[in-house]
């Protein structure tokens, strides 16, 4: 376990592999919740908490469960079901919770389970540290800061993305290519600049 | 007779799930960069589109209204398996250019959203059409998107050069160019929609 490894897995989550801009994970939410900073903000924060806690606990389930058992094929069917039924159990607690809160963020939630970029980040560890020359700690710590990471750029995306589009309302957009299609020529824009990340080297 | 052909070609034009769903994006960028991994994709998720459209048509009745989610996505998680596992002992080049991506099929918008908006109402047959519709439309999407990509951006087709003489974009194959040219194909197609839609 060294720095260096570290650092380059927070770098690279956030900005070098943004999963938005240049994984195109999550895009869908990205076009679909970026028209205002604050609702953009919510799901970001959503997303975050959730590719946290699913990255710890696929982690546990492929270490415990399914490498035990030589059962790796059903990698992608345990995934999903525990991140589905993750993110319901969330939904109940601060629904029962919280209601100001279930009323802020309780629609997001159901979209988070069909968000690529939480199965996206769970596979992603599965391939980059379930290795058995890293251990154990090492690569539980590293599968929860990538998760964690994954989201915090994910917010840094949605914030740009919404603070843009929201002086695009008063510009004079083609109608052909209003909403969707200038979202996107605009996020091409801001993927070239993130390419300025990519000879990052640690 | 008349309405199965219409569920079958509604997928491939007016209800494309690419251009005019807008639904799917995530695989359709990511891996559109050359042709061969733009099919690849497309088959895969045609054959996950038809086997979970069929089966959840199948057993739709005896599912219950309030855990339908859960069970569509066992349905397609174990499709996504038997893609994935078949891709890698037959095609384990695309296997690995694919990567990721295709345990991504799994959430990806389209197969569970024809699964909600289709298969667990509507009889076998006209399920079966529709998934290999729609399966038929994102796949020629991706053809679209990934052959300019690779002409402009490679001067290749299916890995052969058709181009000589000429100085690739190199933009194109990378991120950014994906979304550029997702955005101006969909912009160019509400063009047509509306032109059409005035005369």
């Amino acid at each position: 376990m060294d720095l260096s490894m570290f650092l380059s897995v927070i770098i690279g989550a956030i900005f070098i592999n943004n999963f938005i801009l240049s994984k195109f994970l999550g895009l869908c939410s990205f076009i679909g919740i970026s028209k205002e900073t604050k609702p953009a903000l919510y799901m970001g924060v959503s997303v975050t908490f959730v590719t946290t806690c699913a990255s710890i606990i696929t982690w546990a389930i492929y270490n415990f469960i399914l490498v035990p058992c030589h059962i790796e094929y059903l990698r992608t069917i345990s995934f999903i079901l525990v991140i589905a039924s993750f993110v319901q159990l969330v939904e109940m607690v601060i629904k029962k919770f919280s209601q100001a809160l279930y009323r802020t963020l309780g629609i997001y939630l159901p979209l988070i389970t069909v968000n690529c970029a939480v199965l996206g980040v769970a596979v992603l560890n599965s391939e980059m540290f379930f290795k058995p020359g890293l251990n154990t700690l090492t690569s539980f710590t590293l599968s929860a800061l990538q998760g964690f990471c994954v989201g915090l750029g994910y917010i840094l995306v949605m914030l740009f993305m919404s603070g843009i589009r929201e002086r695009l309302e008063l510009c004079d957009v083609p109608k052909s290519f209003k909403d969707a299609p200038i979202s996107f020529i605009i996020a091409s824009l801001m993927s070239m600049a993130f390419m300025g990340f990519s000879g990052f080297r640690f | 007779m008349k309405k199965l052909l219409k569920e079958f070609f509604k997928g491939i034009g007016s209800e494309n799930p690419t251009f005019r769903l807008v639904l799917g994006l995530c695989p359709t960028l990511a891996v559109s960069t050359s042709v061969v991994n733009g099919l690849g994709m497309g088959v895969a998720a045609t054959f996950v589109l038809i086997g979970s459209n069929v089966i959840i048509s199948l057993v739709r009745k005896s599912i219950p209204d309030q855990i339908r989610i859960p069970c569509f996505i066992v349905i397609i998680a174990t499709f996504v398996t038997i893609v994935e596992l078949m891709m890698k002992a037959y095609a384990p080049e695309l296997s690995k250019s694919l990567g990721i991506f295709v345990p991504l099929i799994v959430v990806n918008c389209i197969v569970l959203g024809r699964a909600e908006a289709f298969a667990c109402k509507e009889g076998v047959f006209s399920s079966l059409l529709d998934a290999l519709g729609m399966g038929i439309g994102f796949t020629l999407a991706l053809l679209l998107i990934s052959a300019i990509r690779e002409i402009f951006g490679n001067g290749t087709l299916f890995g052969l050069l058709i181009v000589k003489s000429y100085e690739p974009v190199l933009y194109l194959v990378l991120a950014p160019g994906a979304l550029l040219v997702i955005g101006l194909l969909i912009g160019g197609i509400n063009f047509l929609a509306r032109k059409r839609s005035t005369t």
